[in-house]
């Protein structure tokens, strides 16, 4: 069988794959990172979001061998090894951004590519089109809004704090 | 620990104690689970609505690499069929039709999706490759795709042993009083409508893990369900025939419900089954297109109605006739949906002394239909809320007016409606005049007049509607023909040093009860809430529980929390009397603190549970040691949250896009633990009331495919489709159970289609439209415009 190696989370490894293994199958079932999720088979949903080399990737429509050489981010490299969030998980927990968490890992990664991509900040409108890849069926998304604006105020260091949200 | 600060207890948007796994990729959903030695299944289902399985190939499957076994439903001669939680009765007093429902297809399948084999194998992509090397002969059979067709003469049956499809015809009230009154009526006010079949689409598919233990005989499933204790008991009893104590059910992090992760699947009996079989775990995970074609739907309802009024616009009777679609099997509660869940609404909040109700129900080819966010409830409001403008278009009464005419007034209450509910609390005028106020309906002719200017038509819509939740007295829905008692349990587990961990038989999975639940018992007990772990989702270690679904789990689960704590406070006192020598009577509690009353004498909650636990000095002869109890709650009444939903929307006329403008939503939801967890369940209700009025459609063509099964062809609402929602809450307290909590997780879902096409329908009123069928899509929008343009040309 065909190697992979990447870089996920700061670690290395090398790992046999099937040449149809998906990314997020090498990252859940071989690397065991569950946070990662698959909520759909048409690339629709964006539950299965990662970082590869910086930017936001469908880790369900990509195949393992393609992310070859890669850094790899996913939801549980995201918080420093101190434990502290990411702005952007600090955002959610603030202005409960998610109900029942599943779409969370990919709407996070998400949201944080969206807001790196838009350094003079977004407003709700582009924050409302710019989700266009992710599916939550519990929030209406309400929330997960006014996390976004509120986080990228900190993000690009125009905050130091969790600012009442500008997207309400 | 005496003092609580800062305030975490009943009222207070404490942030969620359950987000940080969450947002830290530590979540443990079914699918995150892996057993040693886990084998992966594939299930083989059947392409056609209807046909005759006239054989099953499974040799070339079974050598194929990796494949540990295949089943077919030949294999399980032994199994019971899939049972149905609630017998209705027909009209004549006989049962419904009950059709056995096998785990794997016997001799027919039933629908596109139906499950007619299974592989087990080492991968699961050698489970699925195996798949699909069986070789399965159908006789393909004519089908029934849609609701109207399955009572059509001459129909194809999907059972041959139900006549004419008919699964039930039942009613409810007095018919003969009922068209009495629609003799004396001034207006009367005729309306057909659908409600329109979803797909509930939880964003974690459904998954399931079966394991056995050959020394002990035990059997453990992992599923992905709003109620394992539930679970264990269909599926042991009834299908797989193992007693309770062999068969422990977890359900972990559920990724959403919606309802479709109550009831007892297929695929749970078939991993636990398999497990046996071979010995090994056996994970089953359900790919999106499998979740469309096999979750239980939700709705579809084909109604006609009549509601009389007399000359000032007040309602004298209503009466509806609704056909339900049950699909090709009953899914656990799908027959009381369209009944007492529905029928007993349809008073909803207005004074109609008589309402009759007959409603049949049918079997089609198609997916089972069950219970979904509101389940009955926005069947019954949609139809009412649409009638009640349609009426107050024909009389010329305003649509206000005409609303506040029927209200049940405030000194009404406990209010007996004519089918059958007693209403015991609501305040209809203060969430009408609040909701008003907040979505400024006064302003509104001004907005339109500016839309118009800018070539859009602009309309606002209203909905006043009532539910009735936190389900259920067990008396009550066991004469109606529940199967099972609907009360809850809870066990407050204090441990030696004032800790406290609950035990609840209900079931979080979105709703917050790890914070909500939690803070009962810090406002109770003073213990902060950081000191406090909420248990939930796994029979082996919760006494018992009905579960969630019926926005039950504050009303019934809180309710049983609060009858345990009540009994630990009655123990805790007598242990703080013995210490401080004083009588029971005279010590009172407050909040983590012991008092003599009158006196500076004091114990703290950590002393008196550490005494219970190293009961040196301790009334031994007369106290057990411990603190830990147990209570289970039965309610005594049905909640009844209400409330006022506004909507304002624009369209497009030259593409028939809607745009919802915003959206208000003023709910009595009973008294509120946690504000930002309630707004948060309005918000995401509103935005599936929303989904289903505007976007969502589930659709079979005349031979049953489903052609709306994956996220490319069925519209899930996403965040450009939604405006914000603004979210208020105006309380009238439950009179019945102890917290006076109503629930909140499906009103948004029962008040907002009604407001989305009200709203529509008066943003189309220069087009003659009188009703327009959910979803209101671009195309059927732009099809009334586009045909009714040549007519206005020549005015």
């Amino acid at each position: 069988m065909p190697q992979v190696t990447l870089t996920v989370n700061g670690k290395t490894s090398t790992v046999e794959v099937e040449g149809r293994t998906l990314l997020v199958e090498l990252l859940r079932e071989k690397l065991r990172l569950t946070g990662t999720h698959v909520g759909c088979d048409t690339s629709q949903c964006g539950a299965c979001v990662v970082h590869v080399d910086g930017e936001s990737v469908k880790a369900c429509t990509m195949l393992a061998l393609q992310a070859n050489g890669s850094q790899i981010t996913t939801i549980e490299g995201l918080a420093k090894p101190d434990g502290t969030l990411h702005p952007m998980q600090e955002a959610f927990r603030e202005y409960h951004a998610l109900q029942c968490g599943f779409c969370t890992p990919g709407m996070v990664m998400s949201a944080i590519d969206l807001v790196q991509k838009h350094p003079d900040g977004l407003s709700e409108k582009e924050i409302r089109e710019g989700l266009e890849g992710n599916l939550c069926r519990c929030t209406g998304y309400h929330n997960i809004v006014k996390a976004i604006a509120a986080a990228q105020e900190v993000m690009h260091g125009r905050a130091q704090s969790l600012a009442p949200a500008a997207a309400e | 620990m005496n003092v609580v600060t800062p305030f975490e207890g009943i009222g207070a948007s404490v942030k969620r104690k359950e987000d940080l796994r969450f947002l830290s990729g530590r979540g443990q959903y079914t699918d995150d689970i892996n057993r040693p030695g886990q084998t992966y299944a594939a299930i083989l289902r059947s392409p056609h609505a209807h046909a005759r399985i006239a054989s099953i190939d499974t040799a070339a499957a079974s050598a194929m690499p990796g494949v540990v076994a295949v089943f077919t439903g030949a294999d399980m001669p032994d199994l019971g069929g899939i049972p149905c939680g609630w017998q209705i009765h027909n009209k004549d007093g006989s049962p419904m039709a009950e059709p056995m429902h096998p785990v794997l297809a016997v001799g027919k399948a039933r629908f596109v999706g139906d499950a007619v084999a299974v592989v087990i194998g080492e991968t699961r992509a050698q489970a699925r490759d195996a798949a699909e090397a069986i070789a399965v002969e159908y006789e393909p059979l004519p089908a029934v795709a849609t609701t109207e067709a399955a009572l059509a003469p001459g129909a194809p049956l999907v059972h041959d042993g139900v006549a004419g499809n008919l699964c039930y015809d039942w009613h409810i009230g007095d018919r003969a009083v009922n068209e009495a009154a629609f003799t004396k009526a001034a207006k009367v006010v005729e309306l057909e409508l659908v409600n329109n079949r979803l797909v509930p689409n939880a964003m974690e598919p459904r998954a399931a893990i079966g394991d056995f233990d050959r020394t002990t005989d035990e059997y453990t499933l992992y599923t992905t369900s709003q109620n394992p204790h539930v679970i264990r008991l269909l599926m042991g009893a009834f299908v797989l025939h193992i007693p309770e104590h062999k068969l422990r059910v977890v359900a972990p992090d559920v990724g959403g419900g919606f309802g479709s992760k109550i009831f007892h699947y297929a695929e749970e009996a078939i991993v636990t089954w398999a497990a046996g079989k071979i010995g090994r775990p056996v994970k089953w995970t359900a790919e999106r297109t499998e979740s469309f074609i096999t979750d239980a739907h939700g709705r579809d309802h084909v109604t006609k109605a009549r509601l009389a009024l007399d000359a000032d616009g007040k309602f004298l009777a209503l009466h509806v006739h609704t056909l339900a679609n049950m699909g090709a099997y009953l899914s656990t509660f799908a027959t009381s949906v369209p009944t007492y869940l529905y029928a007993t609404l349809l008073a909803g909040v207005y004074t109609t002394p008589t309402v009759y109700a007959e409603v049949k129900a049918v079997f089609t080819n198609t997916v089972p239909v069950d219970a979904y966010r509101g389940a009955g409830r926005p069947e019954a409001t949609f139809l009412l809320e649409r009638l009640v403008d349609v009426a107050a278009a024909e009389t010329g009464i305003d649509r206000l007016e005409i609303r506040r005419r029927n209200f049940i007034p405030n000194d009404a209450f406990p209010y007996q409606t004519p089918v059958a509910l007693q209403y015991d609390s609501g305040d209809y005028t203060a969430t009408l005049e609040q909701a008003l106020k907040t979505a400024d309906w006064a302003g509104f002719e001004a907005r339109r007049a500016e839309a118009k200017a800018r070539g859009r038509l602009r309309g606002i819509g209203i909905s006043t509607y009532i539910e009735a939740c936190g389900i259920a007295p067990s008396a009550v829905v066991g004469s109606l023909g529940a199967r099972a008692g609907l009360y809850e349990v809870g066990t407050i587990r204090v441990h030696p040093t004032g800790s406290v961990t609950v035990l609840t038989g209900t079931h979080s999975h979105g709703q917050g009860h790890e914070t909500t639940l939690a803070q009962l018992v810090t406002d109770r007990l003073g213990v902060p809430l950081a000191q406090v772990d909420i248990v939930h989702g796994d029979t082996a270690k919760i006494p018992f529980g009905m579960g969630t679904y019926g926005s039950r789990s504050l009303a019934v689960g809180g309710s049983a929390m609060v009858k345990a704590m009540d009994k630990i406070v009655a123990k805790a006192r007598r242990i703080a009397a013995h210490l401080m020598e004083a009588s029971v009577e005279d010590v009172e509690f407050d909040r983590g603190t012991f008092r003599v009353a009158g006196t500076d004498k004091t114990k703290s909650w950590g002393e008196i549970a550490l005494t219970a636990y190293v009961p040196h000095n301790y009334p031994i002869e007369e106290l057990e040691p411990g603190l830990d109890e147990t209570a289970f709650y039965d309610p005594k009444n049905f909640t009844y949250p209400g409330g006022c939903h506004i909507c304002e929307v624009e369209i497009e006329p030259e593409t028939g896009i809607t745009t919802v403008i915003n959206f208000t939503a003023v709910d009595d939801v009973g008294r509120v633990i946690n504000p930002m967890i309630v707004e948060g369940q309005v918000q995401g209700g509103v935005a599936q009331g929303i989904g289903q009025a505007l976007l969502e459609s589930c659709v079979y063509d005349g031979e049953g495919q489903l052609v709306s099964a994956s996220f490319m062809d069925y519209q899930m609402p996403r965040a450009n489709d939604l405006p914000p929602v603004s979210v208020a809450t105006h309380t009238t307290l439950c009179t019945h159970n102890p917290l006076g909590v109503k629930g909140c997780g499906e009103v948004g879902a029962i008040g907002s289609p009604p407001a989305v096409i009200n709203a529509v329908v008066d943003a189309l009123k220069e087009y003659g439209v009188r009703h327009i069928e959910m979803p209101a899509t671009a195309a059927k929008i732009w099809g009334i415009i586009n045909a009714s343009r040549p007519a206005m040309a020549a005015e």
